[in-house]
């Protein structure tokens, strides 16, 4: 049989690839909606055996999720009458009243200030330095691609005594700064290696026709090189910030109070009695909006930076 | 409104010698046309003249001013790139009105917007001003990119090739186009082609360029009526001087190795007989093919000609050119 075919898919083949697809992608979407579906279950129904597929959704979770609750004594919860809003209704039924907030949306802050401060600083960095390393004649460039390329070529964490010892005697443990820097070094080199392929790709003959045009070096790199790179430049900061949202070994060693990103705190949220995997689900979904958001906003830059053709080659 | 001076430029890329020791004085608005198989140095010349390459030894000077430090942006040169480098994100009118916008010029909105205008239209590109850069056909390309450098009014106007995609009718209005307004411009201009029409037409002076040397440099009649060598004559005439041996015809110098032949050089119907090979009609021309002691000859002949192949003609050369062994020129 030769490799290919000539002739048309019949309709049923196309059923099957179709099927083979549609399958295959319910099985890779389905911990998502485990997930989501969890989040809205109460404690028992999450943990039931089998799996519950059809149950009452419940907001306990989300309610567990963003308060701290303490045990009432019944006669304490006769002095305070009935529930006056509906998450206290749902608290209620545990004999439990509201204390007050929880901490998940303080580190869930920090994420976001953590992630974008990292991934800001990191394809800043990386630009200006592809942009050198891609233009200029630049002293051992090969050696210094590589040795920037090298700092990925173990595992990060396995540094994390060093960088702890370093981050004590600093004072950078277990603050924003301390997890910006960290984050921004480790993808420094995924961003200049990624960045200098893109800006490599732009042909030259654009910066110096601006050159020409009476425009500085920098001016040409603001107004011609960065809009050509929009691509590259949005596709980093996805791969940049994905991993400093979901990082968890570094965070779980730096940071344990003021500086806490999400991923070390939603496994704390579980409680004493281990139960409450609703509450966790539904941190886990909400942690998952903002990457998706970004994405999405990126995603018309990342189709549309194809730019070959007014240049003659 | 300057003229531009190479003195002693030397440039190398790597192992290979792209200007060689070139002297070049362009006077002050004047047209000068740079001959030149790729590789002679034709690019380079452009390219050192703008600031973009700089040269190893030698000095620039555009309006008396030494160039050398002052970046391409402070020389007030326009250039049109042979690759058009046209900026791909934006669109034909925010092509041309770059340069109008540079810090260096900061034109007001409505300057720029006639000026723009007045270009689109002399290039015929007035329809496709609102078309991103990268939607255009090449000769479109290469239009907005003349334009580019049109709409600015700098000393010195540096051209790549700039009609090489067009078709023949827009070349033949863009090449007095082009020469109008440089005359009116009084800028001075440097200009690479490999088309002879262009060179001849527009040329106030043409400069042949041989592996990085200057060879000649004088007005384009003067290069086609006194070569200094076998490479410069080759540069202009269609069809092509023939080269032959000088001992083929009488009279030569002792010292010539190769006789140059024009088509008006040849005298045809006196003189020693020669057999026509193969006729071509161009219509306002028509070429012969000879055969000429076993060597090959091209020439021209009256477009109406009864010729056929296989027939013998009569041919004399008449105030030739002679070159000696290294295809220098005889007098």
């Amino acid at each position: 049989m030769s490799g290919y075919s000539i002739s048309e898919p019949s309709a049923r083949q196309k059923w099957i690839a179709g099927a083979l697809v549609v399958g295959y992608a319910i099985l890779t979407v389905l911990p998502l909606i485990w997930i989501i579906a969890t989040g809205f279950k109460t404690p028992n129904d999450a943990i039931a055996y089998p799996p519950k597929v059809i149950f009452h959704p419940t907001l306990e979770g989300y309610v567990n999720l963003f308060t701290s609750r303490a045990r009432a004594t019944p006669d304490m919860l006769e002095k305070l009458g009935p529930p006056t809003t509906w998450y206290d209704t749902i608290v209620r039924q545990y004999d439990m009243i509201i204390t007050g907030p929880s901490r998940y949306g303080q580190r869930f802050l920090n994420s976001v200030i953590i992630g974008f401060g990292s991934t800001f600083l990191s394809v800043f960095l990386g630009t200006i330095a592809a942009y050198a390393f891609s233009r200029f004649k630049v002293p051992l460039k090969d050696d210094l691609m590589f040795f920037i390329l090298s700092t990925r070529m173990m595992p990060p964490i396995a540094v994390a005594i060093p960088i702890f010892l370093m981050y004590r005697a600093l004072g950078l443990n277990d603050t924003q700064l301390g997890m910006i820097l960290l984050y921004t070094a480790v993808n420094l080199s995924l961003s200049v290696w990624l960045l200098k392929g893109f800006i490599d790709e732009i042909p030259v003959e654009y910066e110096e026709a601006a050159l020409i045009d009476g425009y500085t070096r920098f001016q040409a790199f603001w107004k011609v090189v960065l809009p050509q790179a929009a691509t590259g430049i949005a596709s980093t900061s996805i791969f940049c910030l994905i991993f400093a949202w979901n990082e968890y070994a570094f965070a779980t060693l730096l940071t344990s109070g003021t500086a806490q990103t999400a991923p070390p705190f939603i496994p704390t949220i579980i409680g004493v009695a281990g139960k409450d995997w609703p509450a966790v689900a539904a941190g886990a979904t909400l942690f998952l909006i903002p990457v998706m958001v970004f994405t999405i906003l990126l995603r018309k830059h990342l189709l549309r930076g194809i730019t070959f053709g007014a240049v003659r080659k | 409104m300057a003229e531009v001076r190479l003195s002693g430029v030397t440039k190398s890329f790597g192992d290979t010698a792209a200007l060689r020791d070139v002297d070049l004085h362009v006077p002050d608005g004047a047209f000068v046309v740079l001959l030149g198989p790729t590789g002679a140095g034709k690019t380079t010349t452009l390219r050192i003249v703008s600031g973009l390459d700089h040269p190893d030894h030698g000095e620039v000077m555009i309006g008396g001013r030494a160039m050398k430090g002052v970046a391409p942006a402070l020389r007030n040169v326009a250039m049109v790139f042979q690759q058009y480098s046209l900026y791909p994100h934006l669109t034909v009118r925010e092509n041309l009105a770059f340069p109008l916008k540079s810090p260096l010029l900061r034109t007001p909105k409505d300057e720029i917007a006639r000026k723009v205008g007045k270009v689109a239209e002399i290039l015929r590109i007035s329809h496709k001003l609102d078309s991103r850069a990268t939607a255009l056909s090449g000769g479109e390309m290469q239009r907005v990119s003349i334009g580019r450098a049109l709409v600015r009014d700098p000393a010195v106007y540096l051209m790549d090739e700039p009609l090489s995609s067009l078709d023949a009718k827009l070349r033949a209005d863009l090449r007095i186009e082009l020469k109008n307004i440089q005359a009116k411009s009084g800028a001075s201009l440097i200009y690479v082609t490999h088309d002879q029409i262009e060179a001849m037409t527009m040329a106030t002076h043409v400069g042949v360029l041989d592996q990085g040397r200057l060879v000649q440099f004088g007005s384009p009649r003067e290069v086609y009526e006194n070569p200094v060598s076998i490479y410069a004559a080759s540069r202009l005439g269609q069809p092509r001087v023939n080269i032959l041996p000088a001992s083929l015809f009488g009279g030569a110098p002792a010292v010539a190795r190769h006789i140059g032949l024009r088509p008006e050089q040849i005298v045809q119907g006196e003189g020693e007989e020669a057999r026509v090979v193969r006729v071509e009609h161009l219509g306002d021309q028509t070429r012969l093919h000879i055969s000429f002691k076993a060597h090959d000859l091209v020439t021209v002949t009256d477009p109406h000609t009864r010729l056929r192949a296989g027939e013998v003609i009569h041919i004399r050369p008449e105030r030739p050119f002679y070159f000696d062994a290294a295809g220098a020129r005889v007098s």
